[in-house]
């Protein structure tokens, strides 16, 4: 089990008040992703829950009981850390048996865990090592090795992709996602990268300034994103804003559209503009198009090789149905 | 950036060491500020009394204490030009490449490990000595006459004596400063066409003005203090020509049995070490927020 | 990338560092040259450098005469215990110093240091006073709670400086493993810090075995460490350059060694941090 519960949770330090007090259920076994900017308090957020730090108000529940005051310790969740923390003078064995030994758990047993932890994450060949021979994705490997045996009620995931190159973070994301299939325990996983929010989660909470801005599932905030704020911290690249006489047409004091809803062609359409910037991927072209007269620049996507360069005369045309209307103070309008 | 329940056991951890130091700072001073307004004289028989600024105003315009101030600026101040210059030239050498860098680096550290007795003795007598010493036997060679370096310039000799004992000490520091200058900015400057001396000017000395600051600082307040040297060297004489603060305060106290005297005079040592020590205390202060 | 140096340079470079670096050692070499010599040799004119009939009747004559062992033992037992006491009572408040700032820690810090930077001889007389009173003069607990105060600042301030270094996350790490308080300094903090601890605890002892204000001003012939015991030979009768060598080189030998393995946290420890 591992339901966690947040009732008017705040916190504050010194003066400053780094989360407001708000509410959020995580459903026992559910993948939850906190995701926003840096400094908008996911982290502390995600800290408040382990209890590495007091809460200044409200109640944290585990699976029903009040874990407020409770230490780290006693609250039976495993956390990720993003440097790993892994025990520099310790062996990868005696790293993921740490846990076991503070628990007491006789020495037959936390071998058997650490035998098994090591070969669901592929670490077997390393257990005698020390963290300071090993590369980053052995030592996050190791960092998970150590939550699991604990057999947590839930997992703490404090950005622990950031210090990865890319072409690793692709490949720990889906270790991670089938790790969470595997287990089907809760996981609570904090990033300020939006496509590891929308590929791994269950459930999306996009915070902004130690507040809620919205929560649902990925696709849920990709179609009807609550504010600009969700709208443009969703996807990728970011959807365009436009303000004026165009979003008055719609009746809005903004519209947004997406560079995927936009449709690029040099016979005619809706907008007309000039290249600016185009990036060829292969998969995709992004073009970056100026001279609308409506934003400074308006990315488009379009999918494949397309064959468009700087200074190209382009004609654009929005999707209808896949505009996004705002109002003065942001919020979408239904 | 902790729980309640951590603060609490840091404050019960840190409280030891807290009262300890409180207690070493208030007793002991305080104890020094009570005796300069008291006639307490050790031999005396006297029970104490209260003089008021008396101790003051007689150490104060004692003729000794005039000396005993410009001996310690002498001290001080040529300690630190010999050490500092001298210091830096010897980090530069050290920092190039060169065979043995190991030992040679074990070589010139070596002087500050030695106790100051041991080295003021060592001096004393195998060097300065006008019959015995080396440099008596060099100037020999040269056919100089002997000059007897304690007794003809004794200022300059304790100098001396300090400033090879400190010499490693300002030396390791700028070196270690040096060492921690980004090489790519001196390729930088390179590249922009700074010759040697113009990178030295304009990219290493500035790179070690806060190392230069803090040694400057951190040897002045061990030199305001310096006494075994002076003690088996020249007990402060001849007269009163290496007679430093630290030096008279002993003497008032101890060799003339003076408490108030001395204390008054402890007074105001402690009052001159104050000022620098805001100095080194503001830039170590602001190495903390960095 | 390292530039390369061509060998012309790179000789004349190693000659001029050696010859630099054999002329501040010099004094020392020839202390523990003339060390080894009779004391016919030691004044000899011209001086022996090396050849001249290599004797260890010096070292046998100090130790006979002036007991040099019990003075060498009072030196240990001074800078070793002070260094400990210090440990025990700055372990503890660096610790919570690093790893629990509060607002006020910067100040603290500072305070502590400012303790350093008062001046012996500001309370010189309280201190020979209450030592005298208590009994304490001429002691080697006396000295070993004065080094203990004088040197407390920086034990303080170097451990600071360590423990600031290992990642707070690690031992959140620990805490969220389940690690109490205790076997959290025990088992994640104390193996991490092993190496701060040990260079801390080297400084510390060079720096009391070196002492040379309290230990020349509060002892007299029965506690009087090495810095005293070489200091009675200020006024020498006859022939003594040998013996003197002799003296010194047993005075400085061990600290120089422990010295040279920790020239590197010198530097920290006696710069408050200010320069790595």
């Amino acid at each position: 089990m591992g339901r966690i519960t947040l009732e008017r949770v705040a916190k504050r330090f010194a003066e400053v008040e780094v989360i407001p007090p708000l509410d959020l259920e995580i459903e026992d076994g559910e993948f939850v992703v906190f995701v926003g900017p840096s400094g908008c308090g996911k982290s502390t957020l995600l800290r408040l829950i382990a209890g590495l730090e007091d809460v200044s108000a409200g109640t944290i529940r585990i699976d029903g009981q009040d874990a407020t005051g409770m230490p780290p310790a006693k609250r039976g969740l495993a956390m990720v850390f993003q440097s790993y923390a892994l025990y520099p003078h310790m062996t990868v064995r005696k790293n993921i048996a740490f846990p076991l030994r503070m628990a007491g758990i006789a020495a037959e047993e936390q071998e058997r865990k650490v035998t098994a932890a090591a070969e669901v994450l592929n670490l077997t060949a390393y257990l005698d090592r020390r963290p300071g021979q090993l590369s980053g994705g052995q030592r996050q490997r190791v960092a998970i090795g150590r939550a699991i045996v604990r057999e947590p009620k839930a997992f703490l995931f404090d950005e622990p992709l950031s210090n990865l190159d890319a072409a690793l973070r692709v490949g720990m994301r889906i270790e991670i996602s089938q790790l969470h299939n595997r287990l089907k325990t809760t996981m609570v996983y904090v990033t300020h990268d939006q496509v590891e929010a929308m590929t791994m989660a269950d459930k999306i909470v996009v915070l902004n300034a130690g507040r809620i801005e919205q929560v649902g599932s990925p696709l849920e905030l990709y179609r009807a994103p609550r504010n600009r704020f969700v709208a443009g911290f969703i996807g990728s690249p970011r959807m365009n804003f436009i303000e004026g006489d165009e979003a008055a047409r719609h009746g809005a004091a903004a519209i947004g559209i997406r560079p995927e809803h936009i449709a690029v062609s040099t016979a005619g359409g809706l907008w007309r503009g000039t290249v600016g910037v185009s990036e060829h991927l292969g998969s995709d072209t992004f073009f970056h198009v100026n001279g609308t007269g409506l934003a400074e620049a308006i990315t488009v996507r379009a999918g494949g090789e397309v064959n468009l360069h700087h200074g190209d005369a382009v004609w654009l045309t929005p999707e209808a149905d896949k505009i996004h209307r705002f109002d003065r103070e942001g919020l979408r309008l239904a | 950036m902790a729980t309640a329940h951590a603060r609490g056991a840091a404050r019960v951890m840190l409280s030891p060491a807290v009262v300890v130091l409180l207690l070493w700072m208030i007793v002991p001073l305080g104890m020094t500020i009570w005796f300069s307004f008291q006639r307490y004289g050790l031999l005396s028989g006297m029970p104490p009394e209260w003089t008021g600024l008396t101790n003051y105003r007689y150490f104060l315009t004692d003729p000794a204490f005039f000396t005993s101030i410009k001996n310690t600026l002498s001290l001080v101040g040529g300690v630190l030009a010999i050490t500092v210059v001298g210091g830096i030239l010897l980090a530069l050498l050290l920092d190039q490449a060169f065979w043995g860098q190991g030992i040679v680096r074990v070589l010139v550290i070596a002087p500050f490990f030695v106790m100051p007795t041991v080295s003021a003795l060592v001096w004393k007598n195998m060097f300065m000595n006008p019959v015995n010493g080396l440099f008596a036997y060099v100037a020999k060679l040269f056919g100089a006459p002997p000059f007897d370096f304690l007794a003809q310039a004794p200022m300059f000799s304790i100098i001396v004596i300090v400033a090879w004992q400190w010499l490693p000490f300002a030396t390791l520091i700028l070196l270690t400063a040096l060492q921690s200058l980004d090489s790519e900015q001196l390729e930088a400057a390179e590249m922009d066409g700074a010759g040697w001396l113009s990178r030295f000017v304009h990219i290493m000395l500035p790179h070690l003005t806060r190392a230069i600051t803090v040694v400057i600082l951190i040897q002045t307040i061990f030199l305001l203090s310096t006494f075994a040297e002076i003690l088996v060297t020249t007990n402060g004489g001849p007269g009163t020509a290496t007679t430093n603060l630290t030096y008279l305060v002993y003497a008032q106290s101890l060799l003339q049995f003076d408490v108030g005297g001395g204390a008054a005079g402890g007074i105001v040592a402690v009052i001159l070490a104050n000022i620098v020590a805001i100095f080194l205390m503001r830039m170590i202060g602001k190495n903390l927020e960095a | 990338m390292a530039r390369s140096v061509t060998t012309r340079r790179k000789t004349v470079v190693t000659i001029l560092a050696w010859t630099v670096a054999f002329l501040i050692f010099f004094p020392i070499l020839w202390t523990v040259l003339t060390s080894f010599k009779s004391e016919g040799d030691a004044i000899a004119s011209p001086p022996k450098f090396l050849f001249f009939d290599w004797t260890l009747e010096n070292y046998v004559t100090v130790q006979e005469r002036s007991d040099y062992f019990k003075h060498f033992w009072n030196s240990v037992v001074m800078s070793v215990g002070s260094t400990l006491a210090a440990l025990v009572l700055a372990i503890p408040a660096a610790w919570s110093m690093a790893f629990v700032p509060g607002r006020r820690t910067k100040d603290l810090l500072m305070w502590m240091l400012s303790t350093k930077m008062m001046p012996a001889v500001g309370v010189l007389v309280p201190m020979y006073l209450i030592f005298r009173d208590t009994g304490l003069l001429d002691t080697r607990t006396g000295l070993v709670i004065v080094l203990t105060l004088i040197n407390l600042p920086i034990v303080v301030w170097m451990l600071y400086t360590y423990f600031k270094e290992i990642p707070a996350e690690i031992l959140e790490a620990a805490r969220m493993d389940g690690a109490s308080l205790r076997s959290e300094i025990l088992y994640v903090l104390t193996p991490m810090a092993v190496p701060g601890i040990a260079s801390t605890l080297l400084l510390n002892i060079i720096l009391a075995w070196n002492e040379a204000f309290w230990t020349l001003n509060l002892t007299a012939a029965k506690a009087a460490p090495l810095t005293a015991f070489i200091a009675s030979y200020s006024s020498p009768e006859g022939l003594f350059y040998a013996k003197l060598s002799a003296a010194s080189t047993m005075a400085i030998a061990p600290i120089l060694i422990m010295g040279w393995f920790s020239q590197k946290q010198l530097v920290r420890g006696l710069t408050f941090g200010a320069v790595k």
